[in-house]
This record gives structure tokens, C-alpha cells and sequence, in this order.
């Protein structure tokens, strides 16, 4: 428990240390002004030594302190793991793993299954130290280097100082550094998941993975164990994927848009500015509340109406998730609807009225179809927002993976797969595991050209009446 | 007479009106359509979750017998101390017919099995209650909970029900008494999770959710607003921003739960960070808003007129000064209002916390940002997937208490943005 408090007080001496750094660079700066004849002898304002000072004594050792609590875990594990007497250290990866897991329980107090064996408790009480050790030369080390660059920044102010440049060349530098997350974002998502499903396709060949009919990814952890093999064909999940999600467009579309071609179009101005907001809290709602109302009203009441037909529907059908997720996605095809038809030129309208069209006709026949590119943009967004929607249909829709495009059967989808492999234990070697990343690599790379294509075509569009 | 023009255009006319006409209910209906759907979720989980708000609880007169307790003056003579007896034998002195090992179990079942632990924590409190009788409200088991509620149908055969014949005879002789009532359920407020339906809560859960909301806004929103300012004020229009601009965008459409496993393979993996805790959650929440932040914060940014950017820079201003000093206080509401729309997706956002542990049972509350913890939608989601009934209203009332957070900060934007919105 210490030392978790210990890195959130050192950041707070950080941010005290560079509010003095503050205020002894403009002391400073007041005072080598009365040499200079006055503040106005000064290059800059005083706050801005202050700023300086402030800024070179937060930023290194903030960079410091970051990397250290980065990279100091996994550092003093494998300290601690060389350390471990040679035949523990032998172990395969995955009992050194358990071992590893166990030190760090002894480390905190917590109750180990077993009997501690001697050389974990040892190893524990090494862990203890390396990390007393490593938090106690960070602290040292972080705060010289503040209080260092407070004193050095501190000797070179003088009137000449170009005190504003530097400091607004170095917050130039931290807006571009903050506006490159992104891409490190994306960089970081396509490395980590790349990796992993590489080392999934060694294992499995990525032509079984995309044609293979059969997914049962749950096989023998141990070579011991009685149980499949496994099979990793991922047509049945991909299909169940497209199954659900075009239930939810047959809800989502027709009705998404006639709510957008009503509000923009016939609706007045009260109308509009009640419906449009209720209709976004449709978007608001999360999605885990749309499964468990989809699991627990929504499915039931199917079942139930099918009986009532003589139809054996499966009270985890597609049919419940697809619709729900479908009510889901409403308020994304009809807000962005609502906007491409709203960028339809007047001149338009009023040419079809010109020649005795009523509304509708205008709508049918000149609106929609000018507003056609930006309308299929929006369903192609929201086509990747349904494929991508996890919490619906892990509640609502089924584990079994089966090929079957009848909307009452249960299916699977490539989102329930990912949480059903990853949560509970995980075993980085077995290709169960590498099996989410690898469906998560298919996931990402199909979301990212419906994004990219809607993202493209909506643009022509904008650009064609501006 | 031949037909004119005029004569062919009013004979369609009538049909065409007609089109007009059922074009227009269309229009209405998809709207009525999804208000529908959306009054319906909102009652069928108000009218399950409501009764979780109250709780029965049993009146009992505890003898604090010093005999059973043994020394309860140390922390060791606590621990060992026989609370639930303490509580049995209370409720055997009130049904003294009751004499059968059997049925003596049935009987204390009808007590939860966390009362002890309030009887406990009297005692701490109130350490001379030994060798006295006090009157306590304690919680009634989820079963006998359900059934005062309502919830299970006393009109079943005996082998249906959760509850035999006798045991609702007792609870219909503790009703005559007014020895059992709905009180307002405070536990469901202070305490974590448990495997008791009846004394499981949503603290643990929603300081989770707090501790990870607060590293979220914490480094989303400086972050997103410098991306925002860098791109909009200071950028030149060129590939790399061309690159960083698609990133963005396509960053706000990828599947949350890729993300989770972002956070999962670089977070927990590679720089070891622990399982299940706050930080993490805080680290890929922030990557998921940073998007949504940054689209907000330039859209504000945009909002701002070029002639307060001018006026600054004609007075001798430096293009850091006009930004800081003149543009950005004007964009901030509206950078606020996307940060709050930001925030509130992400504290109802599930799935990237199943990939990084957040979603273990956990009963502790949290107490710091590396503590084990769950979050409010992940709570839901664990507590849907319980079998005992008594959770079915505990998620509902779940629901309702994350709802009401999200409708809050969402009004929240909605008067930010009335009251500051400028129209230049």
C-alpha cells in the first residue's frame, strides 16, 4: 500500500516543486530587472522566466518518472526470476508464470493456495526489496534533477534571456507531441494485434482460419488433458456476425431514415427540437443496458411469440440481439442522415416543386437521390458500429457457433468470441488465446475500411454542393 | 372531347395526396417507433429495479451473551467471537416451538447470512452492549426478500417455491408482529459486491468507475484540447497532418472493444501493469475519448472568429499569446461540453474493461488507482449473469443509478452549451 501512494505523492512533488520553479524564476526576473533599469529592460514578461523555470523542472522529470513506473515492473520481475533457484527458473514459461504470480501475492499480503515454499517467500522478500529499492532512487533521482534545473535555469536568467521564445518553441512541442497519440494509438493497436495473430497463424494456417466451417476453439491446455482439439474455421462466427448485423440494419435503416427525412423535412420547429434530443438518448444509453434488456425482455417475448406461431425459436436467437442492436444504431443512421439531407441545396427542392411535385415526390425522386452518397456513407458507418458491438450480443446473443443464416437459431459473433476467450484465464501460448487477437485483427481491419470508404464517400459528397 | 392535360394531372391528383399522406405517417411512425422502444426500456427497467431500493429487514432482540461471545475486549476475541450464533439463538427465543435440527436451519436461513457481521460491527462500536438485549432491524435473506416484495408467487405448490410452508408461516407471524419491514435499502449504497443478493452493492463498483473516470479526464481532456489546438491553430495543411486527421478519424469508429485488446496486449503484457486496476482502465478509456475530445475541441475551435484571432495579433500579440490568451477561453465551453459528452460514454462503456480484468468479483471497495476493481457497466454485466433472482432487481436498480449519472452529466453538457454558446 505505500508503495502505491508513493509514485502519486512524487507526482505531486513534482507539479509543488515546478509551482516554486514558478515563482523563483519570476523573483528571479524582478530582480535582475532592477539591474536592467526596470521590468521593461526585460525581453519578456516576468511570467514568462517563470514559466521556463517551471517547465524545465516539471518536464525531465516527469519524462523520467513516467518511464521508470513504465518499464519498473517488468524489470524487477525478471530480476526476481533470475534470481529464483535454477531448477524453479527451468520451468516452462507458463509455471514460471504461476510462480511469478505467486511471489507477487506473498508481496502483498494476500493468501497463496499453497504452502509457501521457502525460495518464494525469499523471492518475494527480494521483490520487496528491489521495489523499496526502485521507488526510493526514483524519488532521489527525480527530485535532484527537478531542483537542478530550478538552480540552472535560475543562473541563466538575465535580461537578455528570450525567455517567451523558448517557451512557446517548447509548448509548440508538447501540442504536436499530444497530437500524435493518435497515431501511436493507432500504431500500438495494429503492433499488439498483429503480433499476436501472427503467432496465431503460425500455429493455425490463416487459409483454415478464413474457410474453415468448424469453430470450437476450446482445447486441452495440458497434453494430459481429455478434451477436442480445437478447430479454428471462423466461417460460422463471421457469418453469425453478418446474420446479426443485417437484422439490425433492417431495423436501423428504414426506420433511421424516415425519421430523418420527417424531422428535417415535414417536422416543425417545436417537433424537432423535442424528438431529435429524445432520439439521441437512444445513442446515449449504453450498450450493457441494451443487453440485459435484450436477455431479459426482449428474447423472452420472441420465444414467446414464436411458440405462439408453432416456431421453435431459441431464446438466444439472433432475432432478439439483431433487433435491440438495431434500435441501438437508430439515432446514428438517422442523425447522420439528417445532416446529408439538410446539405441538399433548396434550389433542388424548389426546382421539383416548381414543376407540381408534392412533398414526398420531391423527397423520392430529387432529395434521396442527391443525398444518396451520404446516406449509404452513414449506413456504412453504422454497418461497422453493428459488426463492432460487443456488450449486446454477449448477453443476448449465443456461444454455439452455427452456420445457419435462420435468425431464430442461435449464433455467434466475432465480438462474443473475443470476451469469451479473453476473460477468465489466459494462456498466451495456446492458440485459444491468439485465437481473439486474430479475430480481433479481422475485426479492426474490416471496421477500418467500412470507416474509411464511408469517411471517403461522405467527403465527395460534402464537397459536390459546397 | 378529347382529354387535356389538366384533366389527366387532377385525376392522378387524388392518389397522389393519398402517397403524400401515407409518406408522411411513415415518417411519424419510425419516430413514434423508437420513442416507443425507448419509453419501453426505460419503464421495464424502472418497474424491475425500483424495489431494490428497499430492503426487508427482520427485527430481532439480540441477547449479546457474554457466554457465546467468549472475550470480545481484543481484536483476536472479536474475530473468533460466534456472531451467527449469537444471532440463531435470538431467533430461536422468538418461535420457542421450533425444536427440530431441521427445522432450526430453515428457520435461521430466514436471517441473512451477512447479519452477523452487523451484530459485529454494533459490538466494535458499542463495546458495553455485552450481557445486554438491544432491538435490531437485521437484513431478511434474499429469498424471504423476494417474497415480501412480491417478486416470488406464494400461491405456488410448496416443491416450487424457494420458501416451504413453514418458513412462510414464520414470516406471516413475523408480518403480525411488525417484525418485518421495507426499510430504505442502505446497503445497496455502501458496500461492494457479494455473492448475497441481499447484501450486495454498488459502492465498490462506482468508486471503481470514479477512480478510472478521474485518470480518464485527467489525461484526455489537456491532451485532446493541445492535439486540437495544435491541429486547428498552429498546423500547416500538409501530409503528416493529412495522416494524423484520418487517424483521428478512424480512431473514433474503431470497435471499443479493440481497444481493449490495445490495452490488454501493450498495457498488461508488455509493461506489466496490474490486472483489474483503475489505471488501466483510466489508460484505454483515454485513448477511446481522446478521439470524440479532439473532434469536439475543434469544432469549437473552428466556431471561433477569425477577427478576435486578428485583432490579438494586430495589437502585437504572438500567435501562443493569441491562442492562449484569446482564442481559447472563448472555445472552452465547448470544449468542455465534448469532454463531458466524452466522459459519459466512457462511464458506460463495458466491453475494454472485460479485456483488462476490471470485470473479477471483487468486494472491497477500491481505495486507490492500482486497487482491484470493477466499473458500474461492468458490475451490471456480472450481476445480469447471476442466476439467483434477487439480482435481477439489483441490476435493474444498477441501471437506474448509471442512467441517472449519464443523464446528469449529459444535461450538464446541454446547459453549458445554452448558456455559453455564442452566436458570432
Amino acid at each position: 500500500m505505500d508503495a502505491n501512494m508513493n509514485p502519486t505523492m512524487l507526482l505531486l512533488t513534482i507539479l509543488f516543486l515546478s509551482v516554486m520553479g514558478f515563482v523563483m524564476g519570476k523573483r528571479r526576473s524582478y530582480a535582475v530587472a532592477n539591474d536592467a533599469g526596470g521590468v521593461s529592460g526585460l525581453h519578456s514578461r516576468p511570467t514568462y522566466y517563470g514559466s521556463l523555470t517551471a517547465l524545465w523542472c516539471a518536464i525531465p522529470a516527469l519524462i523520467i518518472f513516467s518511464f521508470w513506473l513504465l518499464f519498473e515492473s517488468s524489470i524487477i520481475t525478471n530480476l526476481v526470476i533470475s534470481s529464483l533457484p535454477d531448477q524453479l527458473q527451468n520451468l516452462p514459461a507458463d509455471r514460471l508464470n504461476l510462480i511469478v504470480t505467486d511471489i507477487k501475492n506473498i508481496v502483498n499480503g494476500n493468501i497463496v493456495s499453497a504452502d509457501p515454499n521457502p525460495s518464494l517467500v525469499a523471492a518475494a522478500e527480494h521483490y520487496k526489496k528491489l521495489n523499496s529499492l526502485s521507488h526510493a532512487s526514483l524519488t532521489v533521482i527525480v527530485i535532484t534533477i527537478a531542483i537542478a534545473s530550478i538552480l540552472v535555469i535560475q543562473r541563466t536568467i538575465n535580461p537578455k534571456l528570450r525567455a517567451r521564445n523558448h517557451v512557446e518553441r517548447v509548448v509548440k512541442y508538447i501540442l504536436i507531441a499530444c497530437s500524435t497519440i493518435a497515431i501511436f494509438t493507432t500504431i500500438g493497436i495494429v503492433l499488439s494485434v498483429l503480433y499476436e495473430a501472427i503467432r496465431f497463424f503460425k500455429i493455425i494456417p490463416l487459409s483454415g482460419f478464413l474457410t474453415g466451417l468448424e469453430w470450437s476453439p476450446q482445447m486441452a491446455i495440458r497434453a494430459d488433458q481429455v478434451g477436442s482439439s480445437g478447430s479454428f474455421g471462423a466461417v460460422p462466427v463471421f457469418v453469425g456476425t453478418m446474420l446479426i448485423s443485417a437484422i439490425a440494419m433492417c431495423v436501423a435503416v428504414p426506420i433511421g431514415l424516415m425519421s430523418a427525412i420527417y424531422l428535417s423535412e415535414y417536422a416543425n420547429r417545436t417537433f424537432r427540437s423535442i424528438a431529435k434530443p429524445l432520439l439521441e438518448i437512444l445513442a446515449g444509453i449504453p450498450t450493457v443496458v441494451y443487453g440485459f434488456f435484450a436477455a431479459l425482455t426482449v428474447a423472452p417475448m420472441i420465444r414467446d411469440l414464436g411458440g405462439f406461431f408453432w416456431l421453435d425459436v431459441s431464446s438466444e436467437s439472433a432475432l432478439a440481439a439483431g433487433l435491440v442492436m438495431g434500435i441501438m444504431i437508430i439515432p446514428f443512421v438517422s442523425s447522420l442522415s439528417d445532416d446529408v439531407i439538410n446539405a441538399v441545396p433548396q434550389s433542388l427542392r424548389d426546382g421539383a416543386y416548381a414543376l407540381g411535385a408534392t412533398k414526398s415526390e420531391t423527397i423520392r425522386h430529387v432529395v434521396i437521390p442527391a443525398a444518396l452518397p451520404g446516406i449509404v456513407g452513414s449506413v456504412l458507418l453504422a454497418v461497422s458500429r453493428a459488426i463492432g458491438e460487443t456488450m449486446i450480443v454477449v448477453m443476448a446473443a449465443g456461444l454455439a457457433a452455427n452456420l445457419t443464416i435462420n435468425p431464430l437459431k442461435t449464433v455467434t459473433t466475432v465480438t462474443v468470441q473475443i470476451v469469451t476467450l479473453l476473460v477468465g484465464d489466459q494462456e498466451f501460448d495456446s492458440p485459444k488465446t491468439l485465437a481473439a487477437f486474430a479475430l480481433g485483427l479481422m475485426l479492426f481491419i474490416v471496421t477500418l475500411i467500412l470507416n474509411v470508404i464511408a469517411l471517403v464517400v461522405v467527403r465527395k459528397y460534402r464537397e459536390q454542393y459546397e | 372531347m378529347s382529354e387535356t392535360n389538366i384533366d389527366i394531372v387532377n385525376k392522378g391528383l387524388g392518389k397522389r395526396y393519398r402517397a403524400e399522406k401515407r409518406f408522411r405517417i411513415y415518417g411519424v411512425c419510425a419516430i413514434a417507433a423508437s420513442l416507443i422502444f425507448l419509453a419501453f426500456l426505460f419503464i421495464s427497467i424502472s418497474s424491475t429495479g425500483y424495489t431494490a431500493f428497499q430492503q426487508t429487514f427482520i427485527r430481532l432482540s439480540v441477547y449479546f451473551d457474554p457466554e457465546i461471545l467468549g472475550d470480545t475486549t481484543n481484536r483476536e476475541g472479536l474475530a473468533s467471537a460466534n456472531f451467527p450464533a449469537i444471532v440463531k439463538q435470538s431467533l430461536f427465543k422468538m418461535f420457542p416451538e421450533v425444536q427440530s435440527r431441521g427445522e432450526k436451519k430453515q428457520l435461521a436461513s430466514l436471517i441473512s447470512s451477512g447479519a452477523s457481521y452487523y451484530i459485529r460491527d454494533m459490538l466494535i462500536e458499542n463495546p458495553d452492549f455485552v450481557g445486554e438485549t438491544i432491538q435490531v432491524w437485521l437484513p431478511a435473506d434474499d429469498d424471504v426478500d423476494m417474497l415480501i416484495k412480491g417478486h416470488s408467487d406464494r400461491g405456488l405448490v410448496e416443491a416450487e417455491r424457494r420458501l416451504n410452508d413453514r418458513q412462510i408461516d414464520w414470516i406471516q407471524q413475523l408480518e403480525k408482529d411488525g417484525s418485518i419491514e421495507k426499510r430504505f435499502n442502505k446497503i445497496f449504497f455502501t458496500v461492494g459486491d457479494s455473492r448475497e443478493p441481499e447484501l450486495a452493492g454498488i459502492w465498490g463498483a462506482a468508486s471503481g468507475s470514479f477512480f478510472t473516470m478521474v485518470i480518464t479526464l485527467l489525461l484526455s481532456f489537456p491532451i485532446g484540447v493541445a492535439a486540437a489546438i495544435y491541429l486547428e491553430e498552429f498546423a500547416k495543411k500538409n501530409r503528416w497532418t493529412d495522416i494524423i486527421e484520418v487517424n483521428i478519424n478512424n480512431l473514433a469508429a474503431v470497435p471499443s472493444i479493440v481497444f481493449g485488446l490495445l490495452g490488454l496486449a501493450v498495457f498488461l503484457n508488455f509493461f506489466g501493469m496490474p490486472r483489474s486496476a483503475p489505471l488501466v482502465g483510466g489508460l484505454v478509456m483515454t485513448l477511446m475519448t481522446l478521439p470524440v475530445i479532439i473532434i469536439a475541441s475543434r469544432a469549437s475551435l473552428k466556431s471561433v472568429p477569425p477577427s478576435i484571432r486578428e485583432a490579438a495579433l494586430g495589437v502585437g500579440a504572438s500567435q501562443m499569446q493569441m491562442v492562449f490568451h484569446h482564442v481559447l477561453p472563448l472555445a472552452l465551453p465547448g470544449m468542455l461540453t465534448g469532454a463531458i459528452i466524452g466522459m459519459a460514454r466512457a462511464l458506460g462503456e463495458t466491453a475494454p474493461l472485460l479485456m483488462i480484468g476490471m470485470v473479477a468479483f471483487i468486494v472491497d471497495v477500491p481505495s486507490g488507482f492500482t486497487d482491484p476493481a470493477t466499473a458500474l457497466p461492468v458490475q451490471i454485466y456480472l450481476w445480469a449473469d447471476s442466476p439467483e433472482k434477487g439480482f435481477l432487481e439489483k441490476t435493474s436498480a444498477a441501471i437506474m443509478v448509471l442512467l441517472t449519472f449519464l443523464i446528469a452529466m449529459n444535461a450538464l453538457a446541454v446547459i453549458l452549451r445554452k448558456k455559453f454558446e455564442k452566436r458570432w
